[in-house]
């Protein structure tokens, strides 16, 4: 990616950008076709986002004047390569009375940002480990 | 007492009518805030309020920041900006609610002031406006430019076949999105293929929605199936969060992780729900709406499916709660989120307050106008009935054609619609076969096809559609498989338009504020931003796309209404001659009726609205006026069409001084030549309703009149149709064709009229 940030005029990338368009493995918005397909050439995994595009997507929405948004893509940027059932792991542990204690959220944290390099989602879950507990909800809920 | 009052009725029997009305179905509840029954304000609602300090926010809505809740902690730390909320915050309320409505204002400069504006500040501003005001400053805020719309597509039997089959009218009609949801959880894949399937068919680009559970739509969108989820329900008090099993950090978390899968998501909230849920804290709807939004933009989704939502019928039992639906919708856009705005559980059963409840987000444009348009029969519909079904689908095209406003929808011919189910049906029925899930019957097909309904389908059983859904779950099939059996089984097509659909992740560019496929392109409110400033900005329907709204079925045409009077001819020929005998004149025989017959009577009209042959309304109006003791005589006018005229000029050439006045359409009067030309005798003004016995009626009150009696006047009774709606353009049509056959100053004719055989 080159230094400059992409704007509003880069927009849709696929339109105005396919040249920084590109699959995790490598592959260009052309090769994705239905011939690829048939070919087997083309799978699932290549009609994934990649953490790369979710960025570009953020520098898109922060110059669209979109800051929440924009950190929205960036923690969804971290979270691409965290497999389905970490993520649901995660969740279910966010969803009140899940987690006992603060402490399992932040051993949580800890492995997202140790594992997968998801530091804004890690301060993110750390954040949430303090008010839970401020708002007393790690208490069980039968 | 007296006898008198006694007999008196108790009762106002209109009330007992009222009673009747769909209406009365709807109840209605007292405004009463502290038990959450407030649309606007509550004595329980803080005034808006903020400080700063040391770089954080140290209080908002007079809450300290040690005493916030999850929510409020959530919207200070994420939500408010602190470099723009001492401004913000600082400016007048009713000075920001003249901002909204001030054209001059762009709307730039107002999102930058929502950034720094607590939940109570923003309910404050809007409370000010007028429900008109709020439809206007709506229209000006909302974030993409060019309006959309959202359907149900969902059936009674979760069938696969006629899921696809209404995926599939559902996209001809022009609906962005597509949203399904079933009566049984584990159909959820079987419905996700049928859909994305159906909505395949015909064009690319309808963005596609499986309702399930939260995982599970997770993994069904994983699969390539599904392409937006809008699921993620926020509340407005901690207590209705933590109801309804999460937090705000565990939403956010969702809405990053569909962002990580290249889902496009929005929140959901929306007016009532904390009130269904119990924990209103005696706040107003507007001020709990106001938390959910701000928290929603916190929270980084580029939009929300508000307005009422599941709590629309309970907010439309307040007063002003339709007001109070309109004003969420206008911070949400305020906010700079995408507006999926509503207009979907069905708030009442009155087709008036329906109509009432759509027509200002009809007129100003949403991004979504309903957040589930149920394409689909009511009784069809999983979410529950919409404001809006596929019963009502018709009046809401007609309402786009009325104030030439672009709802989303494009008219479809019958041959178009029956197209692409017979071709979504084979598709679906191709990808069962292909993939070994099912064998559907030909039989089976053919029902679905023409089905208004799943009453009306032949087709699997809920346990049929049961192990389909779970042999794809099972078998973990992906999107991949179905594009690869469409292509094997010859719908390269739709295989085609399924792929690029998916292949929409790879960018990611659908996923920015108010994104929907057009044409095969991303139309967002990036790069198709709001920017109306007035009169001749914003948006405005192209000349092709009005061309589209207007097309309905089975408009009237002057050719075609034409076409269908000379089919009367060949028959009225043989029932009547009319002979020209030279220029009509005055007589002086006082038992003498004349009827004024208009310029293309018989000539190039042939029959009444109602549908009687002019030979036979002559025959009867000619047999009243003998049987009344009076002579008739016949008088075309060739220089007016006009009833009041027609009859008029006849009783002026009448010796008796009474005239009867006729036109083609049927519409009489009887008239006497000393009267004004509008203050007739009787007048027959509903000739759609107007029976031979009436017109024989009319005959012997002539001859009465003539003999100087005072006959009962004939009433043609009327039980309230709406004549003009029903027949004024086709009577338009067929005046304009008397009137160009008048001239001025052109005399009257004397017609010598022969009837043949008998009466038709």
């Amino acid at each position: 990616m080159t230094g400059k940030p992409l704007t509003v005029a880069d927009y849709p990338l696929a339109e105005n950008r396919p040249d920084v368009v590109e699959t995790k493995a490598g592959k260009t918005l052309d090769d994705i076709t239905l011939e690829g397909v048939l070919s087997d050439r083309v799978t699932l995994q290549d009609l994934r986002i990649t953490g790369r595009a979710l960025r570009q997507q953020a520098e898109i929405a922060t110059a669209a004047g979109r800051p929440t948004l924009a950190a929205n893509f960036e923690r969804g940027a971290e979270l691409v390569d965290v497999p389905q059932d970490v993520i649901m792991r995660v969740y279910e542990l966010l969803r009140p009375g899940r987690a006992n204690s603060k402490d399992e959220l932040i051993a949580v944290a800890k492995d997202l940002r140790e594992t997968y390099g998801a530091e804004g989602v890690a301060a993110f879950i750390e954040e949430a480990a303090d008010v839970y507990e401020r708002r007393s909800l790690y208490k069980k809920r039968f | 007492m007296t006898d008198e009052s006694h007999a008196r009725p108790n009762r106002w029997k209109r009330f007992s009518d009222w009673d009747e009305r769909p209406l009365r179905l709807d109840k209605f509840a007292a405004e009463d805030a502290a038990s959450g029954f407030s649309a606007f304000k509550s004595p329980f609602d803080p005034k808006p309020g903020f400080s700063i300090g040391a770089g954080v926010v140290a209080s908002m809505d007079g809450i300290a920041s040690r005493d916030f809740d999850m929510i409020d902690f959530f919207i200070a730390r994420y939500h408010l900006d602190p470099e723009i909320a001492p401004e913000a915050m600082a400016m007048p309320s009713l000075e920001v609610a003249r901002m909204l409505v001030d054209m001059n204002v762009p709307r730039t400069a107002l999102v930058r002031l929502a950034h720094g504006m607590t939940p109570a500040k923003l309910a404050e501003v809007v409370s000010h406006l007028s429900s008109l005001e709020i439809a206007f400053a709506y229209s000006k805020m909302r974030a993409r430019q060019t309006p959309g719309n959202q359907a149900h597509v969902t059936n009674a039997k979760d069938d696969p076949l006629q899921m696809a089959a209404d995926a599939a009218t559902a996209v001809a009609f022009g609906f962005d999105e597509i949203e399904t949801t079933m009566r049984v959880a584990r159909n959820s894949w079987s419905n996700a293929v049928a859909c994305a399937v159906g909505a395949a068919v015909g064009r690319w680009g309808t963005l596609f929605q499986c309702s399930s559970e939260e995982a599970e739509e997770l993994k069904i969108g994983m699969a390539g199936f599904t392409s937006y989820a809008e699921t993620v329900s926020v509340y407005g008090t901690e207590k209705s969060f933590v109801d309804g099993d999460d937090t705000p950090w565990s939403k956010a978390f969702l809405a990053a992780a569909y962002a990580s899968r290249g889902i496009k998501m929005r929140c959901t909230s929306g007016a009532g729900s904390e009130l269904l849920m119990g924990f209103h804290d005696r706040k107003s709807l507007l001020y709990l709406e106001a938390r959910c939004l701000c928290l929603q933009r916190a929270m980084g989704a580029q939009g929300t499916q508000n307005g009422g939502i599941d709590g629309a019928p309970v907010t439309c039992t307040v007063p002003g709660g339709m007001r109070e639906l309109m004003a969420e919708n206008l911070i949400a856009v305020w906010l700079d989120l995408e507006c999926a705005s509503g207009n979907d559980a069905r708030a009442t059963e009155s087709e008036i307050r329906v109509g009432a409840k759509i027509l200002p987000y009809l007129i100003a444009g949403s991004d979504l106008i309903c957040s589930g348009f149920g394409s689909i029969l009511k009784y069809d519909n999983s979410f529950n009935a919409s404001l809006l079904n596929g019963e009502e689908l018709e009046d809401y095209l007609v309402l786009q054609r009325d104030f030439e406003a672009d709802g989303g929808l494009t008219p479809v011919g019958e041959t178009r619609v029956m197209e692409l189910r017979a071709r979504a049906v084979d598709a679906i029925s191709a990808v069962l076969e292909e993939l070994g899930l099912a064998k559907p019957t030909s039989d089976m097909k053919l029902s679905v096809i023409a089905a208004s309904g799943s009453d009306e389908t032949r087709t699997f059983s809920g346990r049929d559609v049961a192990m389909i859904s779970e042999a794809i779950h099972a078998r973990s099939i992906t999107v991949i498989d179905v594009i690869k059996a469409l292509a094997a089984r010859g719908f390269a097509d739709e295989a085609e338009n399924l792929l690029k659909l998916v292949r929409l992740r790879v960018s990611g560019d659908y996923l920015q504020t108010s994104a929907v496929v057009r044409d095969g392109r991303i139309v967002s409110a990036v790069n198709n931003p709001n920017d109306y400033q007035g009169p001749g900005t914003g948006y405005r329907l192209s000349e092709e796309r009005r061309e589209e709204i207007v097309a309905i079925r089975d408009v009237l045409t002057r050719q075609e209404v034409l076409r269908v009077e000379a089919t009367y001819r060949p028959a009225e020929v043989t029932r009547i001659a009319y002979r020209p005998v030279g220029p009509a004149a005055a007589t002086r025989n006082a038992r003498e009726v004349v009827i004024g017959i208009s310029p293309a009577f018989g000539l190039k009209l042939f029959q009444t609205v109602a549908g009687h042959p002019l030979s036979a309304i002559l025959r009867v109006l000619i047999a009243g006026i003998t049987e009344g003791g009076c002579t008739a005589r016949v008088v075309r006018m060739r220089h007016t069409a006009d009833t009041s005229f027609l009859g008029l000029s006849a009783a002026r050439l009448a010796g008796s001084g009474i005239g009867i006045g006729i036109q083609a359409k049927g519409t009489a009067v009887i008239h006497q030549k000393d009267r004004l030309p509008h203050n007739n005798l009787e007048l027959f003004s509903n000739s759609p309703i107007t029976k031979l016995e009436h017109y024989k009626r009319m005959g012997l009150n002539a001859a009465a009149y003539a003999l100087g009696e005072m006959p009962e006047p004939v009433i043609v009774p009327t039980r309230g149709e709406a004549m003009g709606s029903r027949y004024h353009a086709k009577v338009s049509l067929i005046y304009a064709i008397e009137t160009e056959m008048t001239s001025e100053g052109a005399e009257p004719e004397e017609i010598d009229v022969t009837f043949i055989g008998a009466a038709a």
